[in-house]
């Protein structure tokens, strides 16, 4: 990581300009409908500037931010994931051809793309999903395909929205790894650090200066505060064992009484990676594909094997999204699943927050 | 000799089953797979059965409709139930909250000539239904993928989950969370690609419930949107009104009132 550099707010749109003529197509945060959504942008001018998001259990709002700030908004439900698992997608093609029939694997196209405003949370996220996707030799060609030429530009948090809580999950609010270029938004300029050696090329073509000391410094003390002021925690101290001791509890009976199990929490999740394997069939019989698509364990038929299914209540389904989560996700990936970004807290319809699950059950744990 | 396919119409507006005829291209190739053999809407040769496969659209409003979809029955090997109105007893099961005698005096200038009974039910309650597609209309895709399901021999299998996981993957932004919008998509399956939501505006529940939906809570998230008392029960009451939950949910709620 090369040391802080000094880049004027008029820099970002050089910046986007020279990833396009790079070949990549850039994507950042852009208002659309009620929300931000990842979408392309041409130019600065199509980003979701001046405004910033309100945010609490289950209910999201933009409102009008600072004038002259780019990066207002925190996040919106849409984080990377569906830009590298798909959340619906083509993985073979099966044609019959006389009394056989031959199968060909459809790769998703070679394409550039380049994130601006990305937050540390969502890279962390994406460093979870790369650790499940591609491990060892068991490697998903298609998740490989699109993750494979992406270039990162993260954004530190200088405000955290009151569902963040990304600095007990220690992914926050300042990004420290897999990004090419961070930048942290001040009132009149950005502090740019390079992450990877395409990051300080592009800092190189930028052509801008060392940050004075007292810029590098004002960087880091609004991420410093940003993380001090973050109101919402959860406490992970010896939670697997917490977890997996608690699986009886009446909390869960409770949660479930409020929980829709309509799965909206797992399908923002930026980690959740339940998938269902679908056939569909040409009318004629003579092609069918192989279609993945987003499933969560919160559908019935999630849980569903041959002749029973072995999650029927809303409560077991709860207690099996939490407890993977937070406890047996550590055993099987070495990492928590959750990234404390708080998107499953904010599009709960009916606001079920995962802080507020795991404290009551370590409460009642303590009784 | 191919698999002999019939289409049936019962109370209902022809929606869903001309969801055959715009399938388009796919129409054609349908037609090659099997013969149509009774298709009133599509074509004017009709034959008698037995039938491999009925799709039966519509409710059973009438004595004489009562009898027929005996025959129906009899006559299929599967019989498949197409749409609101044949799965659910569809919109105009709001008779079995109102009096029909009435209607039919009100409305008919020889009310004499009017053979009708005082509820709309949906098929299940006649007869054994193998399958049922849901939907107002049912959705194109989902009736080819049943129709080849049981040409292949396989059993249909179509998802039951929320609004919300279809919803979701297509980016929509939720217009519960992000707009206070009443919005029946987190207990209504899936199946019409969330396409309310998709415009802004709440699902209708077209679909009917899904599979596991806890409608105790949703209840309350309408309470606090504030949608109460007969604007709540309005919005259970709709196309699939009648169907068991909601109908017992949207029953209580106007009971509560009472």
């Amino acid at each position: 990581m090369t040391e802080p550099m000094y880049m004027p707010k008029a820099a970002l749109e050089n910046l986007i300009a020279l990833l396009r003529g790079d070949g990549y197509k850039v994507l950042g945060p852009v208002s659309r409908d009620a929300g931000v959504a990842f979408e392309e942008v041409r130019a600065v001018s199509d980003l979701a500037a001046g405004v910033r998001d309100s945010q609490e259990a289950g209910r999201y709002r933009l409102e009008p931010g600072v004038p002259g700030e780019i990066f207002g908004v925190v996040n919106g439900a849409g984080s990377l994931k569906p830009f590298f698992f798909a959340p619906d997608e083509n993985l073979i093609e099966v044609r019959r051809e006389g009394k056989s029939f031959k199968s060909s694997e459809v790769i998703p196209p070679p394409r550039r793309l380049a994130f601006v405003g990305v937050r540390a949370c969502d890279l962390a996220a994406v460093a979870v999903q790369d650790r499940i996707f591609l491990h060892d030799r068991f490697r998903d060609t298609h998740y490989e395909t699109r993750r494979k030429d992406v270039f990162m530009v993260a954004v530190n948090c200088t405000r955290s929205a009151p569902t963040c809580f990304c600095a007990s999950m220690k992914t926050g609010p300042e990004a420290t790894a897999g990004f090419d270029l961070s930048l942290t938004e001040m009132d009149e300029c950005f502090v740019a650090k390079s992450g990877s050696s395409a990051g300080e090329a592009m800092l190189e073509r930028l052509g801008l200066r060392t940050a004075s000391a007292g810029e590098a410094e004002q960087a880091r003390t609004l991420t410093d505060r940003c993380a001090a002021g973050m109101r919402r925690q959860l406490d992970t101290s010896d939670l697997p064992r917490l977890l997996y001791e608690q699986a009886d509890s009446p909390r869960w009976k409770e949660v479930a009484s409020r929980c829709l199990s309509c799965t909206n929490c797992t399908m923002v999740c930026p980690t959740c990676f339940c998938h269902a394997v679908v056939d569909q069939q040409e009318i004629d019989g003579n092609m069918s594909r192989r279609v993945r698509q987003w499933d969560s364990c919160f559908s019935l038929e999630h849980a569903h094997i041959h002749g029973i299914n072995f999650r029927p209540r809303i409560e077991d389904r709860y207690r099996q999204w939490l407890t993977h989560k937070l406890a047996s996700w550590i055993d099987q990936f070495g990492t928590s699943g959750c990234v404390g970004c708080g998107r499953c807290i904010t599009w709960c319809p009916v606001g079920i927050d995962l802080t507020q699950e795991v404290a009551a059950i370590r409460a009642s744990a303590i009784k | 000799m191919k698999p002999r396919v019939a289409v049936f119409k019962f109370a209902s507006c022809d929606g869903c089953q001309l969801q055959f005829l715009n399938a388009e291209d796919e129409l054609l190739r349908l037609a090659g797979q099997v013969d149509l053999v009774y298709f009133p809407e599509a074509r004017s040769r009709s034959l008698p059965g037995p039938y491999d496969i009925a799709f039966v659209e519509g409710s059973i409003t009438t004595p004489d409709d009562a009898r027929r979809i005996i025959r129906v029955r009899e006559e299929s090997r599967y019989l498949v139930t197409i749409g609101a109105c044949a799965t659910a007893g569809g919109i105009q099961a709001l008779r079995n909250w109102a009096d029909v005698e009435q209607y039919r005096r009100v409305v008919y200038p020889s009310p004499e000539f009017i053979s009708t009974l005082s509820t709309s039910t949906p098929i299940s309650e006649h007869v054994r239904v193998d399958f049922e597609v849901w939907g107002c209309p049912i959705d194109k895709g989902q009736l080819l993928a049943v129709t080849r399901s049981l040409l292949s021999g396989a059993k249909p299998v179509l998802p039951a989950y929320s609004v919300c996981m279809e919803c979701k993957r297509r980016g929509n932004v939720c217009v519960v969370v992000a707009r206070g919008e009443p919005c029946l998509g987190p207990v209504t399956r899936t199946g019409c690609g969330a396409l309310c939501p998709a415009l802004n505006r709440g699902c209708y529940g077209c679909f009917g419930p899904a599979n596991d939906e806890n409608m105790e809570s949703f209840v309350k998230l309408l309470a606090q949107q504030g949608v109460t008392g007969d604007d709540a029960v309005r919005r259970l009451r709709g196309i699939n009104g009648y169907v068991r939950l909601w109908r017992e949910t949207a029953d209580a709620i106007a009971a509560q009132k009472k």
